[in-house]
Parts: C-alpha cells; sequence; structure tokens
C-alpha cells in the first residue's frame, strides 16, 4: 500500500493547522459564513440538512485495517457511531460539530488520511478498479497510476478553480469495474501490437442532470505521458469551460458543444506545451510508485482448496454467499473477497463503527491488512486464501455483514437523499430499504440474476440512476415524493445511458412498478439472458405496456 | 398570506432550530413564532439576520407552516424532515431526545 512520504505528511498536517485556525475565527467571529463556506469545502465539510456532513477521502478505495480502526474511533469519538461509505470510493459523517472539525482532521492524518479535495471545483478522489492488484483480467494494478494522478492532482495550483468539479477514474483491465465511462476523464490502460502499455484516455462522461458516455480522444497514450496529456486536457477545459453557468460547466457539456475531435485537437496543441516538461513521467518513477503496490507475500497453493471445498458441501448458506459474493484472483489458491453493504432491509453504504472494527480486524488477519471500498458501495477483501473462505464467511455473520447479494437486485446503490442531503428533492434510501424488503427472498434473485438498480434523489445521480439497468430519480411533484424510472443503463465499458420509460411513479406505487418490470423481463428473457440483454433486445415498449396500461 | 416561522441550522453543530417568541432558536417547529403578514416576517427574518451577523445561526429562511389545534407542522415535506430527522435513522437526530409535553 502506499505510504505518505514527507510531502504528503507535511502538506497534509499544515492543513489541518491551517483548518484549525479558520474554524477558530469562524467561532469568534471574525469570518462570516460567506468567507468560511469555501474553506470548509476545501477541507471536505458540507452543511446538510441536519448536521454538518464530513467527507472523507480514500484514494482509490484502498485502506489499511489501521485507516479503518482510525475511521471506525472517529464515528464512535465524534460521530453516531457510523459511517457511510459513497459512490465515489469516500465515506461520509453525518453529524460532527464544527469546533470538532479540525480534531478529526488530525486524528485522519494521524493515519494518512484528510479531507482534501473531497468538495469544491477541483479534481476529486481518484478512484479506480477495487479489485486492483487482484483482478484475473488486469493488465497492471490501476492504483499505481491513481497514485500517479493523486500526486500531481494534490493542491494543483492551476486546477484548485476549475469551472466545476473533476473526477478521474483509472481501470487497467478488460472488465471495467470503475465506471470509466462516467468520469470527467477516464484513463484505460492497455497493450499495443507491439505489448507495450499505454492508455486510451476518454473525456466528458459523467451523469447529473446532463448525462453523458465519455468519448475517446486517443487510443494509445505511452505511458510517460500521462501527466502532461491531462495537464493539457485539464488546461483546455480549464480555459473554455463554462463559467456562466453551473449546469453547464462540466467537461461532458464543452465536450459536447464543441465536438470530441475538436476537443481532441485543442489537447494535442496545448499538450505541445506540457509534453517535454516536468511532467514528463519515466519509468523509474512508475517503478517507483509500483514498489508500493508489490504483491503482497502470497503463498505458495493449489488452486484448487480441499477446505473450500468441503465448506461448499457441508454449508449451503456459505454456498450461497461464495456463489454471489467471491470472484476469481490472479494468484493461485487465492480469492477475492466481497462484504455487502446491503442487508436486507438495510441502508446502502452504511456501516456502524462495530462493523469497521470487524472488518478491519478480518483483513488484517486475511487479506494482508488490506480493505478496499467499492463505488457500488460495498467492502472488498482483495487477497483472501481459499482455505480461509469459509472461516471468513462465518465471521462476517456475527457482524451482520455475510448478505450473499452481490450484483443482484438488492445490491442498491442509493445516494443518502433527502434523509440526509441539502441538495436532493426526495428520499432515495427508504425506496431502496422497500425494494431489498420486496427482493428479500434469495433463490428468486438469483432466478432474476444480475441486476443494478440504482437510485437517486435528485438529478445530480449520485445514486448513478442513469447508469443502472433499472435507475430510479426521486423527483418533487407538486409538493410530493415522485418517482421517475429509467431502463437500460450500463456501467461498463459499452457503457449506456437509461431511458426514462414513461411518467414518474408515487412513493407508494414504486415498488410495485419495479416488481412489474421484473416480472416482464422473466416473461420476456430467453435462455442465457441476463436483465440488460433481454431490454436491449425487446426494447422498452412491453415494460410500457405493463406500467401504464397502454397497448 | 400563509402561516410562516423562520428556520436556521446552528452555527455550532449545524442542527435545525426555529425562531421563537422570545427571539431565542428552539429545536422545536411548534415553538416557532408564526407571523401571519408579510410584515410580520419581515421582521422576524430581520432578528434572525442579526443572529447571523452575532455568528449564532446559519442560513435563515422562512418556511411555510400550517396550524392544527395548538400544534405547528411543516408543509413541505423537506421541512417535516428537518424538524423530524431523518426518516431512515429516526434516532439519531435530536428529536429522540424531544421532552414529553
Amino acid at each position: 500500500m502506499y505510504r505518505y512520504d514527507e510531502f504528503d505528511r507535511t502538506l497534509v498536517e499544515e492543513r489541518v493547522l491551517q483548518f484549525r485556525g479558520q474554524v477558530a475565527r469562524r467561532l469568534s467571529g471574525e469570518l462570516n459564513e460567506d468567507e468560511f463556506r469555501p474553506l470548509r469545502l476545501m477541507n471536505g465539510l458540507y452543511a446538510q440538512l441536519h448536521a454538518y456532513m464530513l467527507r472523507v477521502a480514500i484514494p482509490y478505495g484502498t485502506l489499511s485495517s489501521r485507516q479503518m480502526r482510525a475511521l471506525a474511533a472517529i464515528s464512535r469519538k465524534y460521530d453516531k457511531g457510523y459511517g457511510h461509505f459513497t459512490t465515489r470510493q469516500n465515506i461520509q459523517f453525518n453529524w460532527p460539530d464544527l469546533e470538532d472539525v479540525p480534531e478529526i482532521l488530525h486524528d485522519l492524518a494521524e493515519v494518512e488520511m484528510h479531507a482534501i479535495q473531497t468538495s469544491g471545483n477541483c479534481i476529486r478522489n481518484i478512484t479506480a478498479d477495487p479489485y486492483a492488484g487482484a483482478a484475473i483480467d488486469e493488465i497492471a494494478d490501476s492504483r499505481v497510476y491513481a497514485e500517479i494522478l493523486r500526486q500531481w492532482s494534490t493542491l494543483h495550483p492551476e486546477f484548485s478553480f476549475l469551472p466545476r468539479k473533476f473526477k478521474f477514474a483509472v481501470s487497467a483491465s478488460e472488465t471495467d469495474r470503475a465506471i470509466v465511462r462516467f468520469h470527467d476523464v477516464g484513463v484505460i490502460l492497455k497493450r499495443n501490437a507491439a505489448g507495450e502499455e499505454g492508455f486510451e484516455v476518454l473525456v466528458g462522461g459523467g451523469q447529473g442532470r446532463t448525462p453523458m458516455v465519455a468519448v475517446t480522444i486517443r487510443d494509445f497514450l505511452p505511458k510517460e505521458h500521462l501527466l502532461s496529456y491531462v495537464e493539457a486536457v485539464l488546461r483546455v477545459y480549464n480555459e473554455l469551460g463554462r463559467r456562466d453557468n453551473m449546469n453547464k460547466a462540466r467537461i461532458k457539456i464543452l465536450v459536447h458543444q464543441i465536438g470530441a475531435e475538436k476537443f481532441a485537437a485543442l489537447t494535442e496543441d496545448e499538450w505541445q506545451y506540457t509534453r517535454e516538461s516536468e511532467l514528463h513521467l519515466p519509468d523509474s518513477e512508475i517503478k517507483r510508485i509500483r514498489g508500493y503496490f508489490a504483491p503482497p507475500a502470497y503463498q505458495d497453493l493449489p488452486d484448487a482448496s480441499d477446505a473450500l471445498e468441503n465448506a461448499l458441501e457441508a454449508s449451503g448458506a456459505f454456498a450461497r454467499w461464495h456463489r454471489s459474493n467471491v470472484a476469481e484472483h490472479r494468484q493461485s489458491g487465492y480469492a477475492i473477497a466481497s462484504i455487502s453493504l446491503k442487508p436486507i432491509g438495510g441502508i446502502p453504504g452504511d456501516a456502524s463503527a462495530a462493523q469497521m472494527d470487524g472488518i478491519a480486524a478480518i483483513a488484517q488477519e486475511l487479506s494482508f491488512d488490506e480493505i478496499r471500498v467499492t463505488h457500488e458501495q460495498n467492502i472488498v477483501l482483495a487477497h483472501v486464501r481459499k482455505d480461509d473462505l469459509f472461516d471468513l464467511w462465518s465471521r462476517l455473520g456475527p457482524l451482520e455483514l455475510a448478505t450473499p447479494n452481490l450484483s443482484l437486485i438488492t445490491d442498491v446503490i442509493c445516494c443518502p437523499g433527502m434523509d440526509y442531503c441539502g441538495l436532493a428533492t426526495a428520499r432515495s434510501v427508504p425506496i431502496s430499504q422497500q425494494i431489498s424488503e420486496r427482493f428479500s427472498d434469495l433463490d428468486r434473485q438469483h432466478n432474476i440474476g444480475a441486476l443494478d438498480l440504482n437510485i437517486s434523489g435528485c438529478i445530480n445521480a449520485c445514486g448513478h440512476h442513469h447508469a443502472g439497468h433499472i435507475g430510479i430519480l426521486g423527483v418533487n411533484k407538486r409538493g410530493e415524493e415522485f418517482y421517475q424510472v429509467t431502463l437500460g443503463g450500463h456501467q461498463g465499458y459499452d457503457a449506456s445511458i437509461g431511458k426514462i420509460i414513461g411518467p414518474a411513479f408515487s412513493s407508494g406505487d414504486i415498488v410495485d412498478a419495479v416488481e412489474d418490470i421484473v416480472m416482464i423481463y422473466l416473461d420476456q428473457r430467453q435462455d442465457g439472458e441476463q436483465f440488460l440483454d433481454t431490454y436491449r433486445r425487446v426494447g422498452s415498449l412491453p415494460f410500457k405496456e405493463k406500467l401504464y396500461d397502454v397497448a | 398570506m400563509t402561516l410562516q416561522i423562520v428556520t436556521a441550522n446552528l452555527l455550532s453543530d449545524g442542527h435545525v432550530v426555529y425562531l421563537d417568541g422570545d427571539g431565542a432558536w428552539s429545536n422545536w417547529i411548534e415553538s416557532g413564532k408564526t407571523a401571519k403578514t408579510e410584515a410580520a416576517a419581515k421582521k422576524l427574518m430581520g432578528a434572525a439576520e442579526l443572529d447571523v451577523v452575532d455568528g449564532v445561526i446559519v442560513d435563515p429562511y422562512l418556511i411555510e407552516v400550517a396550524r392544527t389545534g395548538d400544534a405547528i407542522s411543516a408543509v413541505e415535506y423537506r421541512e417535516h424532515l428537518r424538524a423530524n430527522g431523518p426518516s431512515i435513522h429516526p434516532h439519531f437526530g435530536y428529536q429522540a431526545e424531544r421532552p414529553e409535553k
């Protein structure tokens, strides 16, 4: 795992001191709210409906057990004993007092964490594949490049006041687990015909009010140019992105308006100025950062595990969990285990302090002290011996963390919605809870198969509803909570944006509507199809007919 | 004009408060001083703005309320949630500590 060097440590400690002074001046009245707001937002501190909210960055979603324990301790000491993992691989605390926040940031700095760039019009937390370093289909560990981008973007003076926020995602596998096509910039590590590694660079993706799938502006960028090229992308956006209208300020609007070709050409022009600068990324630097992400000290094991086979035979409950929550690992004898934060009827992404401590202890013993947080609001233990999977699962049960539903319909992505968020137009979590209860039967979930159901409480789309096979958007319709449904969204390399199926449903009708959609899919599907396949084949008409009684 | 009260969030912890008849800030919506006229609403907001300057509260605004007998409740569901705490965590809002009347 990455460890802070003297630069990281110094800048994080200096920021804590600086913010301590700013909070003191706010509390003494020296600063008013207009002066203080941008300062607190630069430190991840939002004002929400019921209290302040502190968003803490988890770079590329990777945590050590020590860091997870520190998050648990913070939630106990300064909050209400829980945290909420978000769709940007961050964690949010919902109840900090203003005067405690500098102390929280201090406690975070002790474990090499912070809340810098978790808000504001800057480059946000760099996200990556949660299976990085373990995935069977990866070219390299995507976190190496995410870390390089993190270092480049942290407190980048030129990009501290962009037209709008800016999100990067990094993937290095054949399968997209980082939703790169829904980011302002996505980079995908690939190999060319000569076997050299380089990046496909995508720009202009995003969800929110105007959802767009990112387009490729460069098929193959040699690795050494990663920073100089994205610097050029940011320069073009910083200069030409709109600043007069917040809703049109994201890079996706610029790319859409001038066209991808024009944007690529402008980037190429700008790149001439940055290409041979100090941003050149030599192999030695990549190698140095790669050193931080060296594979753990795996044991030499046969791929098959008798212990696992016996446990699968002996325990149906374990076998069900294994079926959905365990993925193949690149190392013989190891597996990737996902811990669902989606208990039936629970709050997606929430974890109690006891659960965080429990996960930390299990990771320390069974997964080389390493934890991943996913944009789907689950936890991944990336390097578990197959021999240990039953032990791992046995320990998850008492923590209420053994829900066997990964990628099934109850594994809902959901933003906090109006229960907490000041921007929301409707509640989202209660709808996810009702859907989870309605589809709680595991045999039924498996029969339905892989289905991404995503819910957002407003147009900003933190709950990724545009990318859900079934997407639900909460809206305020004449003072009441209503829910608009989209179908056919998808988050892979072949990403698509869900299409609105028709008029919104009331809070009383939305769960029935979801069930109707599932019934139509089950009725229409052919052998081997998942929901998305069926939808793409049959289109929206059969669903419309059922939902709105139209022929 | 509809019945209105002033709400804000405290600077210290961000909690939801309502301006009461004594010019103090209460956690409870039913303590909110109601305004029936534009002039009365403006007066309440004027008092609230002074507390913004004094660093007691942030972002005060008027909300519409309905009176049923002695009780006051928010009209908008957003304000209902602010008055009652997160519906998914009813035990976490300060409202969980509401004293018996």
